[in-house]
């Protein structure tokens, strides 16, 4: 049984750097369980968040293939107990007025949020742990998922230090 | 800073000028147009005209294993680069220093399926090292430079720079030297000092230690060095087929090629060792063969400047990323103290090796056929050509003969494509070798049917003087592929058959077509002109040399070990294995 691992990437923000990152992961045929990018506070800088199934030698050799990669700056690997990871997640969910209520009670529950509302459905938006929102999924499920969309999860790690520290000279 | 106003072109050409390139190869289209004006003015840059773009990237790897420079070619966009993919892909497995530069449509039109447009960075992106689109012209000399310096740092390997035709034609201000961006791209060069200690330590502790050297060690120049050590240490060596050339062939400590087909004694040495002391090598299967039963008994040393590569096949116990010569050199200074109070004693193991070499030396059988014994004539032209003389040599049964029984005295001696297995390498390979060392001897051995994939660069060097001697050993046959017929197909040759030899329609004549392509081209089919044309195409200067030697077709690559089998069970002859005594 494999565990998931989360590997943090600083990459310079140049054209291709995600299908370089990417394919290094399908060669070898393994899946990404999770991606998300964006910017940083450096200007250029990006930062790739990834959820990976993979385990020791593996995970090895990936992370050292990714280091070999131009683009990339810095990897981590962030332990879940020195780090904070977190889903968004937007949930579309059918409801009428005998389960409107319902779905409230639950929003309320999970501390998540309706930004939209029409007659027969509503837009939720959550953010938490991947064990969190698979809950309320679980919970919503019942009513009617209509769609679901999910950022894949962020994470940082968790004091002062920056990840970006020392990594531009 | 001094500026000139240059289109992106003229700057690209100032730019390899200014680098130091002073050949390239290759083949003019319609995106690469406006670069190959300024070139034609060029005084410093020889640029020679290919008949196909996969010669001009095999050239460029030639020119760079034989001198150890950064090799370039030049091909336009869509099939113009494609076809350097497969000489690309071969860098990259044998991390050649390479530079591959390619036109692209204008940047407007590029995703449109524009006219020969193709993703060339995207299709190339897992055999590169690294690769740039460039769109516009002022970032042509800081990619040039970057392209130049990630292609021969550390590990070397292929960089591709995909310039778009606007970009070659845009005015900008030129400077140099550019500022050179890649704060992604640190190598290590210098190895912890630690590791080294404990890497001594490990050495003198051992019995049966076996310095495992591959082709990093070449690619670092650092065959001086691993000469010292291992006389230092007084342990055998073996040299891997990138390798070969890294430690002289004549060496008494040395024991020959490992692998599937290596030499009795290097193979069974590495199964026996107690320590690889592994300095630039990558534990290729076609080294290790099964790896669970590889080496069992051995601990490992693992030098390699490309962190990625310790570790992947094999653990190492201790680990050192480094340049192989800074290694090396730091080893011998460390050794050199521990030595003081223990001293190596490898005693035993050189009266076990030693009898190895005398039980199992390289050999062959004559072919019962009448034709000519392959290795005879490749063991014959190592002879007479001498250490000095390059050799290049194809894929198959006469790339095997050729690393075997070719005795190797200095490194970028022996090219040829290790990894990939890319046949068609030898006759552009040694037409680049032939460029950047034309005053040595260059051989292209060929089988016939690589020599069939890229035969068509004869013309390339009859017509700028390139004078390389091709030998074909011609079987008739996809050698290799008929001899894995013959012994797991119950000798059922599918589609092997090539009908080039004596006995055959022989199609084509390869006499008549090295004479159509201006080459003085002779067949041999007996033993006692064997010498002679050899000579003869030794003393031949004003054009290139094809001889089609006609060789059994029966003949095998021994010593073997089977695709995925145990090194242990490797076979002298066929159905004859070594016999061990008792307890070994």
């Amino acid at each position: 049984m494999t565990t998931q691992h989360v590997l943090s990437l600083l990459v310079e923000n140049k054209p291709g750097i995600l299908t370089r990152v990417a394919a290094l992961f399908a060669r070898r045929g393994y899946n990404i369980e999770s991606l998300a990018v964006g910017t940083t506070e450096i200007d250029g800088v990006s930062r790739i968040t990834v959820v990976v199934s993979l385990d020791g030698l593996p995970l090895e050799q990936v992370t050292k293939q990714l280091n070999k990669l131009i683009n990339v700056l810095k990897i981590v690997e962030l332990e879940e107990e020195t780090s904070v990871a977190r889903d968004h997640m937007l949930v579309k969910v059918r409801t009428d007025s005998s389960t409107r209520s319902q779905v409230l009670e639950a929003v309320t529950l999970f501390r998540a949020r309706v930004i939209d509302v029409v007659s027969d459905a509503v837009v939720i938006e959550v953010t938490g742990d991947t064990a969190k929102c698979q809950a309320f999924l679980k919970v919503l499920e019942p009513f009617g998922i209509k769609e679901l969309v999910q950022s894949g999860a962020i994470a940082i790690s968790r004091g002062s230090k920056s990840m970006s520290e020392k990594v531009l000279r | 800073m001094a500026t000139e106003t240059l289109t992106g072109a003229q700057a690209l050409i100032r730019s390899l000028e200014l680098l130091g390139v002073d050949t390239v190869f290759g083949l003019p289209g319609g995106a690469i147009l406006p670069t190959y004006d300024p070139l034609m003015d060029s005084k410093k840059l020889r640029h020679i005209l290919v008949r196909h773009e996969q010669g001009a990237g095999h050239a460029a790897e030639g020119y760079a294993a034989a001198s150890g420079r950064v090799g370039v070619c030049i091909a336009t966009s869509g099939p113009g680069a494609t076809n350097l993919v497969t000489a690309i892909a071969d860098a990259h497995m044998d991390s050649v220093p390479m530079l591959a530069i390619t036109g692209q449509v204008n940047s407007f039109a590029i995703g449109t399926d524009a006219f020969q447009e193709a993703d060339i960075v995207g299709i190339t992106m897992p055999i590169t090292k690294h690769s740039f689109l460039v769109t516009r012209a002022e970032d042509i000399p800081g990619v040039v430079a970057a392209a130049y310096e990630i292609a021969t740092t550390g590990r070397p390997g292929p960089v591709l720079i995909d310039f778009a035709k606007d970009a070659q034609n845009g005015k900008f201000e030129f400077s140099w030297p550019p500022k050179i961006d890649l704060p992604g791209f640190k190598p290590i060069t210098d190895p912890h000092g630690k590791q080294v200690q404990a890497a001594a330590e490990l050495i003198l502790k051992s019995h049966k230690p076996i310095l495992y050297v591959g082709g990093g060690v070449i690619r670092a120049e650092a065959s001086n060095e691993l000469l010292a050590l291992a006389e230092l240490l007084h342990a055998p060596v073996t040299t891997t087929l990138m390798a070969r050339g890294a430690f002289p062939d004549s060496h008494p400590q040395h024991l020959g090629m490992p692998g599937m087909h290596g030499t009795v004694p290097a193979v069974t040495a590495l199964q026996k060792s107690d320590l690889l002391i592994t300095l630039g090598a990558r534990f290729d299967d076609r080294v290790t063969g099964d790896i669970k039963s590889f080496a069992k008994g051995a601990k490992v040393i693992h030098v390699d400047v490309d962190p990625a590569e310790i570790g992947k096949i094999r653990h190492a116990d201790v680990p050192i990323v480094g340049d192989a010569k800074v290694v090396i050199l730091m080893l011998i200074a460390e050794l050199k103290a521990q030595m003081k109070s223990a001293k190596p004693d490898y005693e035993d193991w050189w009266v076990f090796l030693n009898g190895l070499k005398e039980r199992y030396p390289l050999g062959y059988s004559e072919t019962d056929d009448g034709k000519l014994s392959p290795q005879y004539v490749i063991q014959r032209i190592g002879e007479l050509s001498g250490p000095e003389a390059i050799f290049a040599a194809g894929v198959g049964q006469h790339q095997m003969w050729s690393a075997q029984f070719i005795k190797y005295e200095r490194p970028n001696s022996w090219l040829n494509s290790g990894g990939l297995g890319t046949m068609g390498y030898a006759v552009p390979a040694a037409m680049g070798a032939k460029v950047a060392q034309p005053d040595r001897l260059v051989w292209a051995i060929d089988g016939d049917g690589c020599f069939q994939m890229t035969n068509q660069e004869l013309a390339t060097c009859t017509i700028n003087n390139i004078p390389i001697k091709v030998a074909i050993i011609n079987n008739s046959s996809l050698g290799m592929v008929r001899q894995w017929q013959t012994l797991f197909y119950n000798s059922r040759y599918s589609n092997t058959d090539l009908n080039t030899g004596t006995d055959t329609i022989m199609v084509p004549d390869f006499v008549k077509l090295g004479e159509a392509y201006g080459c003085l081209a002779i067949r041999v089919e007996k033993i006692e002109d064997v010498d002679a044309a050899i000579k003869l195409a030794m003393e031949t200067n004003d054009r290139p040399v094809v001889i089609d030697f006609i060789v059994g077709r029966d003949a095998m690559v021994w010593p073997m070990v089977p695709s995925g089998i145990s090194n242990d069970a490797v076979q002298y002859a066929r159905d004859a294995a070594p016999i061990w005594d008792g307890d070994e």
